[in-house]
C-alpha cells in the first residue's frame, strides 16, 4: 500500500468516526427535532450547515475544471451558484422562518390553502431532490474507488452506511451538525492544495489576489492564443450571450427554490437569525467559490506550461491505453501525468511523433477510446475533474494532503446527500403521509414514518448510485430549472403578493413544472429515449440548463393573471400574509400544530 | 384545510397589543404601520437587488464584450465581475440587508 492510500484511509477513518460521534450524540425523539432540529441552530453554524450541504461533489470536484475548459462562461456556475442567496436572504428565507414550519410544501398547502398546491409542492421536491441525489451518491463512490481503492459499488455501499445512521438517528439535527463538521473539512482540503499551487506559480499565498494582480492570467491568455485557442477571459466563446444569461438565471432562482437549502432556514431560532444564516452560507460558499475560478486558471497555466516543456521519455503499451512517461527540461519525471493517465482520466497520443506532446483545440480521441486517435492536431484528453484532483500532486503536496481531499470530496458528497434525503423523505413522510393521508398520525407514528422514508430515500439513491442511468450526469443540472419553474415563483408571490390564491399557485406551479419538464425532455431526447437526435436543439436559443428561466417566468404570468381572474384569498390567509411580514413572534407557530 | 398558525398580533383590530412576550411598553400595532413598515423592507430590497443585478448581469454579462477592454488589476473588467466581484458584493449585500433590516425592526419595534 502507497503512502497516500495509507494516509486516505486514517484520514477518511477518522473523519467519518467524527461524524458518526456527532450523529449520535445529536440523535432526536420529535419531529420537531426531526424535520427542523428543533429550531435551535445558531445563525454561523445554520450558515455552516448551508454551504456544506448546498456545495455538492460537483462544486467540490468538477467545477474547478468546468471553468477551466470554459473559460470565461463558467461565471455561468459561479454567478448561478451564489446570486440565489441574495434572494433567498431578501425574498424568501426570513418570511419562511417565521411561518415557521417544517417543509417547503407547509408552505404552500397552508398558504395556498389546498391540499392540490401542497401535493404539488410535495412532488416537486420529490423531483428535484431525485435527480440531484442519484449523482451525490456516485460521487461518494467515485471518491472512494479513486483514492481509497475500492470498488464504486462498495464506496456507495459505505457512504449510504453513515448517511443512514446519522440521518436516521438524528433527523436534522444529526444532519445539521453533521455538515458544519463537513463543511470545516471540505473547506480546507480544498483551500491547501490551492493556496500551495498558487504560491508555486506566483509566490502570493491568497488564490483571489493572485488570480486578479499577479500576470498569470495575461500569460495563459497569450499562451492560450499561441495554440490556437481563443484568449481564455473572452466572453461566450462555448455557449451564446443569451444562453449564458438564462442558465445563470435559472441556477440563481432554481438555488433559491431547492427544498434541501430553503428547509435549513427554517432551523434557525429567529427571522434575524434566518436573515444572518443566509450571509454566512455565501460568506462561507464564497471561500470555496472565489478560488475555484483561481485554481481554474492556475490549472489550466500549469497543464500547457508543463506539456509544452516536456518531452516523451517512455512509452508504455496498456490495454486501454498508452501510458507516456514525460520528463522535465531537467530530467525530472513528471510523475502527476503517469499516475493520473493510469486512472483514465488523462490521455496522451503522440500522433506526429516528435517526442512532444501537444495540446490543441478539438477533440483528440474518438470518444473514450484512447487506442483510437483523431486526425486533429489535439494530442491531449483529460478528464475536467482533474484538475482539483491532481492539483496536490501538481505542487508536490504531502501524501496526507492528497489524503484530505479524498475526505473534503467525500464531505461535499455525503452533506449534501443527507440533505436531499432528509428534505426528499419529508416530503413523503410529513407532506403528504401527515399533512394529506393521516392528520390524526400520533407523534410516534411519525418519527416511525420519517425514520422508514430516509431509510428507503437512502436505499433508492444508492440503487441510482451502483446503477446510475446514462442520463443523470446530463440531468442534474436540470434540477435547478425544475426548482425555479415550480417552486420559487409559489412562495415568492405566497408571500409578497396577498392577492395570489390557490387557483394562481396551482395554475402557475404545473405550466411552470409541464413547460420545463417537456422542454428539457425533447432536448434531451437523445440520451434520455435514445432518439438519434434532440427532438428539439434549443428553444428561442435558450438551452435545456437555461430552459428552467422560462418556466418560472410562465409561472409568475400564469399565476398573476390567474389570481386575478378568481376570488381573492380568505381573510384567514391575508392575516397569514401580514404575519410572516413581522419578524416578532418567530417562535408562537408550534403551538399552531 | 389545516389550522393556519395565528400571529400573535393581528394588522386588524386598532390598538391591539403588540408581542406579549416580554410585556408592557410596547408601540401601538395599526394597520398603517404594517403597511409603513413593509414599504421600508421592500424599498431596501428593491436598493439591494438592483446593486445585485449591476454587478453579476450587467457588468459581468450583458456589457461582457464592451467591458473587456477596462481592466482591474490584471483581469478584463467583465471577467473580474463574472468570476470574483459580483460574489463579494452578493456577500457584502446579505449582510448590509440584515443590518439594515435590524434598525428597521428596532424603529418600528417589531424586533424579536
Amino acid at each position: 500500500m502507497s503512502d497516500v492510500q495509507l494516509w486516505t484511509y486514517i484520514v477518511v477513518a477518522i473523519t467519518f468516526a467524527f461524524y458518526i460521534w456527532i450523529g449520535y450524540t445529536n440523535r432526536v425523539r420529535d419531529t420537531k427535532g426531526f424535520y427542523v432540529a428543533g429550531q435551535g441552530v445558531p445563525a454561523v453554524a445554520n450558515g455552516a450547515a448551508t454551504a456544506a450541504d448546498w456545495m455538492s461533489a460537483a462544486s467540490f470536484i468538477s467545477m474547478a475544471g468546468l471553468i477551466s475548459t470554459m473559460g470565461f462562461d463558467g461565471a455561468i456556475y459561479l454567478l448561478g451558484w451564489t446570486g440565489g442567496y441574495v434572494l433567498l436572504a431578501l425574498l424568501l428565507a426570513p418570511y419562511l422562518r417565521k411561518f415557521g414550519k417544517y417543509t417547503v410544501p407547509d408552505f404552500v398547502g397552508d398558504r395556498y390553502y389546498s391540499q392540490t398546491a401542497r401535493l404539488i409542492a410535495a412532488i416537486a421536491t420529490i423531483v428535484v431532490s431525485l435527480t440531484y441525489v442519484a449523482g451525490q451518491m456516485r460521487g461518494v463512490g467515485i471518491v472512494f474507488s479513486r483514492f481509497v481503492g475500492l470498488p464504486i459499488e462498495w464506496g456507495v455501499v459505505v457512504g449510504m452506511a453513515i448517511v443512514a445512521f446519522f440521518a436516521m438517528l438524528g433527523g436534522m439535527k444529526g444532519i445539521t451538525w453533521t455538515q458544519v463538521a463537513q463543511y470545516a473539512v471540505l473547506i480546507v482540503a480544498y483551500l491547501i492544495p490551492a493556496v500551495a499551487i498558487g504560491v508555486v506559480l506566483t509566490g502570493n499565498p491568497i488564490p483571489q489576489l493572485s488570480f486578479t494582480f499577479s500576470d498569470i492570467v495575461p500569460r495563459l491568455n497569450a499562451v492560450q492564443i499561441d495554440l490556437g485557442f481563443k484568449e481564455y477571459t473572452q466572453p461566450f466563446q462555448s455557449k451564446t450571450q443569451l444562453d449564458v444569461l438564462a442558465i445563470t438565471i435559472a441556477l440563481m432562482v432554481g438555488t433559491a427554490g431547492l427544498p434541501h437549502v430553503i428547509t435549513r432556514f427554517y432551523t434557525t431560532p429567529t427571522v434575524r437569525a434566518a436573515r444572518y444564516s443566509a450571509g454566512w452560507a455565501l460568506l462561507f460558499i464564497a471561500l470555496l467559490y472565489t478560488t475555484a475560478p483561481a485554481i481554474a486558471a492556475f490549472a489550466r497555466y500549469n497543464l500547457i506550461d508543463t506539456l509544452q516543456n516536456a518531452t516523451v521519455a517512455n512509452v508504455i503499451e496498456g490495454e486501454k491505453q498508452n501510458i507516456y512517461e514525460l520528463v522535465y527540461p531537467d530530467g525530472t519525471p513528471v510523475t502527476w501525468a503517469t499516475s493520473w493517465q493510469r486512472t483514465g482520466l488523462l490521455a496522451f497520443y503522440d500522433k506526429n511523433g516528435d517526442g512532444k506532446i501537444e495540446l490543441r483545440p478539438g477533440a483528440a480521441f474518438q470518444g473514450r477510446n484512447f487506442k483510437a486517435p483523431t486526425d486533429g492536431p489535439n494530442e491531449v484528453f483529460f478528464d475536467n475533474d482533474i484538475i482539483v484532483l491532481a492539483n496536490p500532486e501538481i505542487a508536490q503536496l504531502a501524501p496526507i494532503v492528497i489524503a484530505l481531499v479524498a475526505a473534503g470530496g467525500l464531505a461535499a458528497a455525503l452533506s449534501t446527500a443527507s440533505g436531499l434525503l432528509l428534505a426528499m423523505s419529508s416530503a413523503v413522510s410529513h407532506d403528504i403521509y401527515y399533512r394529506i393521508l393521516r392528520p390524526t398520525a400520533t407523534e410516534r407514528q411519525r418519527m416511525i414514518a420519517g425514520r422508514t422514508m430516509i431509510l428507503i430515500a437512502i436505499l433508492f439513491a444508492g440503487y441510482f448510485g451502483i446503477n446510475p442511468p446514462g442520463f443523470v450526469s446530463q440531468v442534474v443540472a436540470m434540477a435547478f430549472g425544475l426548482a425555479a419553474a415550480s417552486n420559487f415563483p409559489a412562495i415568492l408571490l405566497g408571500i409578497f403578493d396577498k392577492r395570489a390564491n390557490t387557483a394562481g399557485a396551482i395554475w402557475g406551479m404545473s405550466v411552470g413544472l409541464v413547460f420545463t419538464l417537456a422542454m428539457i425532455l425533447m432536448m434531451k431526447s437523445n440520451v434520455i429515449f435514445g432518439t438519434p437526435a434532440p427532438l428539439l436543439n434549443d428553444f428561442m436559443g435558450i438551452s435545456a440548463e437555461g430552459i428552467g428561466t422560462i418556466g418560472m417566468i410562465l409561472n409568475f404570468v400564469v399565476a398573476f393573471v390567474v389570481s386575478r381572474m378568481t376570488a381573492p384569498p380568505p381573510q384567514e390567509i391575508q392575516e397569514l400574509v401580514e404575519s410572516v411580514r413581522i419578524p416578532r413572534g418567530a417562535q408562537v407557530v408550534e403551538g399552531a400544530h | 384545510m389545516t389550522k393556519v398558525a395565528t400571529p400573535p398580533k393581528k394588522s386588524s383590530g386598532k390598538g391591539a397589543q403588540g408581542g406579549g412576550r416580554r410585556g408592557g411598553g410596547r408601540q401601538e400595532w395599526s394597520p398603517e404601520k404594517a403597511s409603513a413598515y413593509w414599504k421600508r423592507n421592500l424599498r431596501l430590497i428593491g436598493v439591494l437587488l438592483a446593486i445585485w443585478f449591476v454587478v453579476s448581469y450587467l457588468l459581468g454579462l450583458i456589457l461582457a464584450n464592451m467591458l473587456y477592454g477596462v481592466r482591474i488589476g490584471q483581469l478584463p473588467m467583465s471577467f473580474w465581475f463574472a468570476q470574483q466581484g459580483a460574489i463579494f458584493v452578493f456577500v457584502i449585500l446579505i449582510f448590509v440587508y440584515c443590518w439594515l433590516m435590524d434598525r428597521i425592526d428596532k424603529e418600528f419595534d417589531v424586533h424579536e
